[in-house]
């Protein structure tokens, strides 16, 4: 191999500098969204309206927990989930309400489409006594167990071992559970996914693993940090595979419900990529400079809620006034949870020492 | 009593725990048709078949969290590790996982597992195989951790640890497995999780010692005995919660205390123990607190590195001399 000068080696594909050196990367393609209509998908009118209903909520909840964030009102960590409302909804109208859901950090979605409510969740990140985590969790740990969303989770790949042990107690208590696995791309960079894979497929675990791709792993576009496709994957494992296009609830909803019903028969994993977009940075303090505008209005011009919302109208399911009607019901809901969270106390000081173990007076070292 | 080896305490504990509840699993590299790399788990796969007793991949990573996952969905897993050496490859789930999902779900997830396996060296297995862990876990809030070294508190404690609600660390010795002792042979045998035992009683000074360290100051005792030194054992069984209380009785009787850990010296078992004696017992004290631990330097192969490397009878005899003045 020739010499080089050591000013031109490069490790990681670069994608922030200018564009002849390689530019700025788009994150991710979209497959086609499916072609069938709500009817042919075994969806009813009302299904249709809870679902807008639902999406739109997680968007309005977000933009006013980024507003209280932005006043100070909390701190912390706040990842948005804006953009991708549509994999959280289609996810769980496609499943069953015992099936077993567990995300990573960008969780509000999937709480709120779990039975968490504005109130308890706005609460929760305003760190109050009334959150779903009794104000223990924050922005990442939303849980709400009884109804089977085991939580978010804050260590990128962390979760997903974990997923796969509640898949391996559904199937010792055989009782047709499946569970389901969220993460970011960036977390298919984890030895832990790699692992995880590996035993599900081996044991027949009966789960999913599917990558919420929204092109960037924070700030590192999915080009700049991982290799090949992401669902070819599943190809070392032997695993079923599918890509779905993330900004069509349809789309989520048909294929997970395919998904889901596969699993459900054969005890056998997944591993699914659907592909979305995140609107807002990583975090709040993101300058957002490794995507250019132009690609975030691409993909805000496809907004998977305003898409339900012309189909509504256009399929006559809803008329402008009943959509409005929804969203007016919606705004007041998020504006009373956000007065709710404000008002409501903060834990005790004697909640530190709660929850750290079962038994009602644990040891504590001092 | 009957006479068992430490490995046959360990496999009647969780025979009985399996018999007794249905929810209790043993996962791990090589426990079901292999028979265990160390026969703790030898007949168990017959016993209860496959559902109950399952082979792993060499992925620690994975199937720690996978038993993190099914504790939380359940379950009571019984996770071996083939040494503690290679748990640290599944600390993220160890650490940040197992301890922390009730508090950070505000209680609405518990995780009842057991992680367990052999702890720290083994004879000439070189430097990545060496580590005593128990205080680094017991460091963390939300685990609780326990070093045992002989057969009867191998079986009580081992049952409690998988009757326990939260998540538990046992610990072993690849060099204990063939210990024989007594072990208790009443019915539904437990020893509760944080209670010390005097092992040996004396007036002269008192050696806090567990695990395998425990046997090195046994052998320190009947040399110093023979100088007319009576020591007091106490082997805490548990490093946490820890019985400090057994530990400040003794001090006070004795008035002079040494720690022998098989762990390197900074912030370990033995400068806890050291900092809790002065804070609690400072005015009983004649001697300053000694300890015999490791050096803080890796664990070498050659077998007279090896050997002036691990505490020894001979550093504890030196220690006790040294405060009894």
């Amino acid at each position: 191999m020739a010499k080089k000068a050591t000013s031109d080696i490069r490790f990681a594909p670069t994608g922030i500098e200018s564009p002849e050196k390689g530019g700025v990367q788009k994150g991710v393609d979209l497959p086609a969204a499916t072609r069938k209509k709500h009817k042919s998908l075994g969806l009813t009118a009302q299904q249709l309206k809870d679902m807008y209903h639902q999406m739109y909520l997680q968007r309005r909840f977000e933009e006013r927990a980024m507003q209280q964030y932005q006043k100070g009102k909390f701190g912390g960590f706040l990842h948005l989930y804006i953009g991708q409302e549509a994999i959280s909804t289609g996810t769980v109208f496609a499943f069953n309400n015992d099936d077993d859901i567990i995300t990573a950090y960008r969780d509000h979605g999937w709480g709120l489409c779990r039975g968490i409510s504005a109130n308890e969740g706005m609460a929760e990140l305003f760190g109050k006594a009334t959150g779903c985590s009794g104000g223990k969790g924050g922005s990442m740990h939303f849980a709400n167990v009884k109804e089977h969303f085991w939580g978010g989770y804050g260590i990128v790949g962390g979760h997903i071992p974990i997923a796969s042990g509640l898949a391996f107690a559904n199937k010792y208590n055989a009782n047709g559970r499946v569970s389901a696995c969220f993460f970011g791309d960036g977390a298919v960079d984890q030895g832990a996914l790699h692992e995880t894979m590996n035993l599900a497929q081996l044991w027949k675990l009966p789960t999913i693993f599917v990558v919420e791709n929204n092109g960037y792993s924070m700030g590192t576009a999915a080009k700049r940090h991982t290799v090949a496709e992401i669902v070819d994957r599943a190809k070392g494992y032997g695993m079923k595979s599918a890509v779905i296009n993330g900004m069509d609830v349809f789309s989520v909803y048909e294929k997970m419900k395919e998904i889901a019903d596969d699993v459900r028969e054969h005890s056998e994993p997944w591993f699914v990529e659907i592909r979305t977009y995140r609107y807002r940075g990583h975090s709040m303090s993101d300058p957002q400079k490794y995507r250019t505008k132009e690609e975030l209005e691409e993909y805000q011009n496809i907004d998977p809620i305003e898409r339900l919302k012309s189909y509504l109208i256009t399929e006559k399911v809803c008329n402008e006034a009943e959509i409005s009607s929804i969203e007016e019901g919606i705004e007041e809901e998020v504006l009373a949870a956000v007065t709710f969270a404000d008002e409501s106390p903060f834990p005790e000081e004697s909640e530190l020492y709660t929850d750290m173990f079962v038994e009602d007076n644990p040891y504590f070292h001092v | 009593m009957a006479v068992l080896q430490f490995r046959e305490a360990l496999k009647h504990a969780i025979d009985e725990e399996m018999a007794r509840d249905e929810r209790v699993f043993v996962m791990g590299e090589e426990v079901a048709e292999y028979n265990g790399a160390y026969k703790v788990t030898e007949g168990l796969l017959d016993k209860y078949g496959y559902r109950r007793v399952i082979d792993t991949p060499i992925s620690e990573l994975g199937f720690a969290g996978l038993g993190v996952g099914a504790a939380m969905n359940g379950l009571r897993p019984i996770v071996e590790f083939m040494t503690f050496n290679f748990a640290v490859l599944a600390a993220d789930q160890i650490i940040n996982h197992a301890t922390k999902v009730k508090y950070m779900t505000g209680g609405q997830a518990d995780c009842p597992i057991v992680f367990r396996g052999p702890n720290a060296s083994a004879g000439q297995l070189g430097a990545t195989h060496s580590v005593a862990y128990d205080s680094m876990y017991a460091h963390f809030p939300g685990l609780k951790v326990i070093y045992v070294s002989e057969p009867n508190d191998a079986k009580g404690l081992l049952k409690s640890a998988i009757r326990d609600h939260n998540p538990v660390i046992f610990m072993e010795s690849e060099q204990m497995y063939g210990l024989k002792g007594e072990v208790s042979d009443e019915e539904d045998f437990i020893i509760p999780i944080g209670k010390g035992k005097i092992k040996r009683e004396g007036s002269d000074v008192t050696l806090v010692a567990h695990g395998k360290m425990y046997h090195i100051a046994v052998l320190a005792a009947k040399e110093l005995a023979k100088d007319g030194i009576e020591c007091e054992i106490i082997d805490p069984r548990t490093v946490k919660p820890l019985d400090l209380e057994l530990i400040l009785q003794s001090v006070k009787k004795t008035n002079r205390c040494i720690v022998i850990d098989e762990a390197h010296p900074f912030a370990g078992f033995a400068a806890e123990i050291g900092f809790l004696i002065q804070r609690e017992a400072f005015d009983y004290l004649d001697a300053p607190v000694l300890r015999v631990c490791l050096p803080d330097v890796n664990a070498p192969f050659s077998k007279p590195l090896f050997d002036s490397w691990l505490p020894s009878p001979k550093q504890i005899i030196d220690a006790v001399k040294q405060v009894s003045y």
